[in-house]
């Protein structure tokens, strides 16, 4: 999958589902700019298994800062587990 | 002592989404209960069941505040924010002051069934999403409503079985009563889905009169064959009479006696002495004789023994004074842990409009109810004082007495 496909993917979620209305610029904060709370991690965990089929715990995500980190984890998993 | 009045009240049920709708439907002697397809689909004894839309609370208030929230916390919100106006009360006078929420509550059986589903699958607990626990919870109504509220007093869900919601405001009665708050968001929330009290279909609770379902709750009238599952939300304000005077509160009503009870017996057979034990509480508790009481809104849920029972308990404490007698749930159908709360709602609203609402269905009586005063009709008729009866499995009795301020 392209990182393009997935940054449609989690952006769609995070505007439809955790009604995010902040510009989603890949540099932006998760928790800083975009408002994200640590129970939202967990909807943002639920859309991965959906959405690309893996699973992840909350503390693997403590690198995860902003909106590319976020991207790159998940192409890095898929590219990992191909 | 404190007196306790009612400054508000709320209301969202399967006979109106209002206080304006529901008066109608009481006045008019409306149904709110169908014939569900789903039901029979799914292997129903009984499809019957009161009807009612999810409110859309998108807009209304932020997500975070709606995934923790149940259907019946929906309800109870939409309930409670139209006690809060009715009561005209603010976000800021919230903030400034310690008010708390009391509210009757038992069951959530959707997000419970629903995260035991994932995870039996899944394997996952993430995966149940960050709602679930805020959801499944029984204390869902008011860890959602105090938070959203920003509630600074006492905080609990209270279940009672079909007494939870007058329970509730019996409970608050008391606090504000001995001085230990000044006011308090009390009610009742029931689930209608699938799943919610499934079991009572199992136990042949429910009426089968599927042909009619306007016609299949039908409180003490001799051939009703079960309740009806339904349900809502429904939401009493109380305050103190000295808070509500200082801050200009509309005083509806005063909140005079509390009875409760428990029948020491059988799980799900009620029995004549519990209820008569609350009865007679709240009549001393209130410090009246039942020559004070001009309308009981009867428990009366359209079982054989139980509305026989009741219908006994009644005649034994009102011999030869016969107030008016109705159930609501031929109406609504029975909002189990709402109920209580909904029914003290109701009987504001025909305290204020000067009517009391039929008992439809009473065509017939059987040997108990031909000694009730039953009013099977509207009846136009200003009336100072009720009695609220709300009884439940395990043997918990709850009995309320309301008078016009």
């Amino acid at each position: 999958m392209e990182k393009a496909q997935i940054a449609t993917i989690i952006n769609d979620f995070l505007v439809d589902e955790l009604e995010i209305e902040e510009e989603l610029t890949p540099t932006a904060g998760l928790k800083e700019d975009l408002g994200i709370e640590s129970l939202d991690f967990v909807d943002i965990a639920v859309v991965i298994e959906k959405e690309f089929g893996f699973k992840i715990k909350g503390e693997e995500m403590t690198d995860v800062k902003t909106l590319q980190d976020l991207y790159d984890y998940i192409y890095d998993y898929l590219i990992k587990h191909k | 002592m404190n007196r306790v009045v009612i400054t508000g009240i709320g209301i969202y049920s399967t006979i109106g989404k209002n206080l304006d709708e529901v008066k109608e439907s009481l006045y008019n002697g409306k149904s709110g209960i169908v014939l569900d397809q789903e039901r029979k689909d799914f292997g129903y004894r009984s499809g019957l069941t009161g009807k009612l839309e999810r409110p859309k609370l998108k807009g209304l208030i932020d997500r975070r505040s709606r995934v923790g929230m149940a259907e019946q916390g929906e309800y109870a919100y939409m309930a409670t924010i139209e006690a809060i106006k009715n009561a005209k009360l603010d976000q800021d006078y919230f903030d400034k002051n310690e008010f708390g929420i009391i509210y009757g509550n038992d069951s959530s059986s959707i997000p419970v069934i629903d995260a035991a589903d994932i995870i039996r699958e899944k394997r996952d607990t993430v995966l149940v999403g960050s709602g679930s626990v805020f959801q499944s919870m029984n204390s869902t109504v008011t860890m959602n409503l105090s938070v959203i509220f920003k509630l600074k007093g006492v905080n609990f869900t209270l279940s009672g079985a079909c007494a939870s919601g007058s329970h509730s405001i019996g409970m608050g009665y008391f606090l504000i009563k001995h001085g230990y708050q000044d006011s308090i968001i009390c009610g009742g929330a029931q689930e209608v889905n699938l799943f919610s009290v499934s079991s009572f279909d199992a136990l042949g609770a429910f009426s089968i009169r599927e042909s009619e379902p306007d016609k299949a709750s039908r409180p003490f009238d001799r051939d009703r064959d079960g309740l009806v599952p339904s349900g809502g939300a429904a939401t009493v304000i109380l305050e103190s009479y000295d808070s509500a005077v200082k801050r200009g509160a509309p005083i509806l009503a005063e909140v005079i006696g509390y009875g409760f009870s428990s029948d020491g017996s059988h799980i799900s057979v009620p029995n004549i002495d519990g209820p008569k034990r609350a009865i007679e509480m709240s009549l001393k508790n209130a410090n009246i004789s039942p020559e004070s009481i001009d309308y009981i809104n009867a428990h009366a849920t359209s079982t054989p023994l139980g509305d026989a029972n009741e219908a006994q308990a009644i005649t034994e404490i009102f011999k030869n004074i016969n107030p008016f007698v109705s159930s609501s749930k031929s109406m609504t159908g029975h909002e189990m842990w709402m109920a209580g709360a909904s029914e003290v709602v109701y009987s504001i609203i025909m305290m204020q409009n000067s009517f009391i609402a039929p008992n439809i269905n009473f065509e017939n009586p059987d040997e108990f109810s031909k000694k009730l005063n039953i009013a099977n009709t509207t009846i136009n008729k200003e009336f100072n004082t009720f009695l609220s009866n709300s009884f439940g499995f395990g043997g918990t009795n709850s009995s309320l007495i309301i008078k016009k301020f």
